[in-house]
């Protein structure tokens, strides 16, 4: 583990050793090197990629392309027309359901979601199924947070269009089976859309073994800067999908009265791109990757081990989700008997110790699991089991401090 | 004053032994205010007699902050008229927004005067206002009258 406290050291924000940084799930912290290449770009090549017939405008986008190529095999070997650069998760979404959903689904049809879905992967499918009268149904896991296959496979039918699922909850922390999903919504003919934002910063993902039609993610969970995101989608359906926005840089010829669009992926990323915050997402990849996914899942296991095994120690604590640490992605949701979510996380602030309260973007999982809001802790990699003891410390002080006698 | 100070000395004992967290007979103004963002939810009712308001109460539920800040609220304006708890409550948002800072005004508060240190918490705003804003919105009007 010493080298996870070098990699620890590239994180400048923990340098004066003051906060405890328990909200990764929301937005990780980035490294230098991450930092230090957007930097660069702006700094040495800076000019509007694809436009120019100049070195520095062709350079620039030798390093968009770049970026995403690095994108495309870090998910598992796609071809780069399938990889668009989007803000983030939620455009990613949007994108889908606007250009693929509101021309495919008609009315009558079904789109199939979950109850864990983060309002980013619910929203768009709301909209969808509102303006063409389609029904959506949702999937409800059990109280762990299992999707069982009675429940997808009574669900996803052949009236079904569009199954959108995310890789993991963000509040139970748990990983669906998408891939079982994603096989037999093919069977019954659906499209699959996968949310992957809070599964890319914590696994090797690979979209052509799981076989989804599209995976949207968010560069800020996993060490890039925010406002860089992508959509991964098959070509074959991209290829048939129109332009969500339209405008510069993905056309082909523009007449007066018509325009011919651009190839893939161009189609799709209408403007000026954020290729600067492009080329830190490729940073932040080459970054995980030499820390490895395997040192991350092992060090996120440990830490959330130390946390449920101190939280299982205070009687007034509920953990959502799974009994299981490995079952939780480094995320850990939970309610305190008797104090409010939001007072819990003031009280923690005071001592340092950030971690998120509310609903999580997240409202229907809240009633369904019977809480208004919780609270939430979520580590990555480069947290420590000081900081766990840190944190199980200042929490255990919290219900004295509101009143409940020690 | 620190936040737990702030918590220990006053907040808690409004939200745990609240006196106002009850329903009243016959109100004569019931408003329900949320912040859907926290969840804190309240539904607040007063009775008046002509311009004064005899009896308030609230129920509902949310952040401690949210609770006692109702449950002071109430406190202050019952034996006022309608529009002095109006005033006051300007004057208590005016002071959680820092735009009130002058001691007299803010000890007209009186014991919700506490809650000035709030204004130095952006992310606790919304609930220190929420019983306030939502009694003035039902005396100007905004009310369902039963
Ligand atoms: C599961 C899940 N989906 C979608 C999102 C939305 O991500 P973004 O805000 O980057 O679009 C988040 C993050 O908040 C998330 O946790």
């Amino acid at each position: 583990m010493s080298t996870l406290s070098e990699f620890r050291k590239d994180f400048e924000i923990f340098d004066s050793g003051e906060y405890v940084y328990f909200d990764n799930a929301a937005t990780s912290q980035r490294p230098k090197q991450v930092m230090e290449a957007v930097s660069e770009f702006y700094r040495t090549v800076n000019a509007n990629p694809l436009r120019g017939l100049y070195d520095w405008s062709m350079e620039a986008t030798a390093r968009y392309e770049g970026a995403r190529k690095t994108v495309a095999d870090f998910i598992g070997g796609a071809s780069t027309e399938e990889i668009i650069f989007t803000r983030n998760t939620t455009e990613s979404l949007n994108l889908v359901a606007y250009s693929y959903g509101m021309a495919n689904v008609q009315e009558g049809d079904e789109i199939v979601i979950t109850v864990m879905e983060h309002h980013s992967n619910m929203l768009p499918w709301q909209m969808v199924a509102k303006k063409k009268g389609a029904k959506l149904v949702y999937l409800e896991p059990t109280m762990d947070g299992t999707l069982t296959k009675e429940e997808y496979e009574s669900k996803i039918t052949d009236k079904t269009k569009i199954v959108a699922i995310g890789h993991v909850s963000n509040v139970f922390g748990v990983t669906n089976p998408v891939k079982e999903i994603t096989a037999y919504a093919h069977s019954k003919g659906a499209v699959v859309v996968i949310d992957g934002a809070q599964s890319t910063p914590h696994m090797k993902v690979d979209v052509k073994d799981l076989d989804c039609d599209f995976f949207a993610f968010s560069g800020h969970k996993m060490l890039a800067p925010m406002g860089i995101g992508v959509l991964y989608g098959k070509r074959a359906i991209l290829d048939k999908m129109d332009p969500f926005l339209t405008g510069g840089e993905m056309i082909e010829y523009v007449t007066r009265e018509d325009a011919t669009y651009a190839e893939l992926p161009h189609k799709f990323e209408a403007g000026t791109v954020n290729a600067g915050d492009a080329v830190g997402l490729a940073e932040a990849i080459k970054y995980l990757q030499k820390v490895g996914f395997e040192a991350i899942e092992a060090q996120e296991l440990k830490l959330t081990t130390l946390l449920m095994e101190g939280l299982k120690k205070l009687p007034y604590i509920k953990v959502f989700g799974s009994e299981d640490p490995a079952k939780h992605c480094g995320i850990v949701t939970f309610v305190m008997d008797g104090v409010h979510p939001h007072d819990l996380s003031s009280v923690l602030n005071d001592d340092k110790v950030c971690v998120r309260a509310g609903h999580h973007c997240a409202q229907p999982l809240m009633q369904f699991i019977g809480a208004g809001s919780t609270a939430r802790a979520s580590v990555y990699f480069y947290n420590t089991e000081e900081e766990v003891k840190i944190f199980l410390e200042k929490l255990s002080k919290v219900r004295e401090v509101m009143g409940y006698g020690a | 004053m620190e936040l737990k100070q702030l918590y220990r000395e006053i907040v808690n004992e409004h939200n745990l032994h609240p006196v106002h967290k009850k329903t009243i007979e016959n109100p004569d103004l019931i408003l329900r205010g949320v912040n859907p963002s926290c969840g804190d939810d309240i539904t607040l009712s007063l009775k008046l007699d002509g311009d004064i308001i005899v009896d308030g109460g609230y129920e509902g539920s949310g952040c401690a902050i949210s609770q006692a800040s109702v449950d002071m609220m109430v406190d202050q304006i019952v034996g006022k008229k309608k529009d002095e708890a109006i005033k006051l409550a300007g004057t208590f948002m005016g002071m959680i927004k820092g735009e009130v800072t002058d001691e007299e005004s803010i000890e007209a508060l009186d014991e919700a005067a506490a809650l000035q240190d709030v204004a130095h918490m952006p992310a606790r705003v919304k609930c220190a206002v929420l019983g306030w804003k939502t009694m003035q919105q039902m005396l100007e009007g905004g009310a369902e009258v039963e």
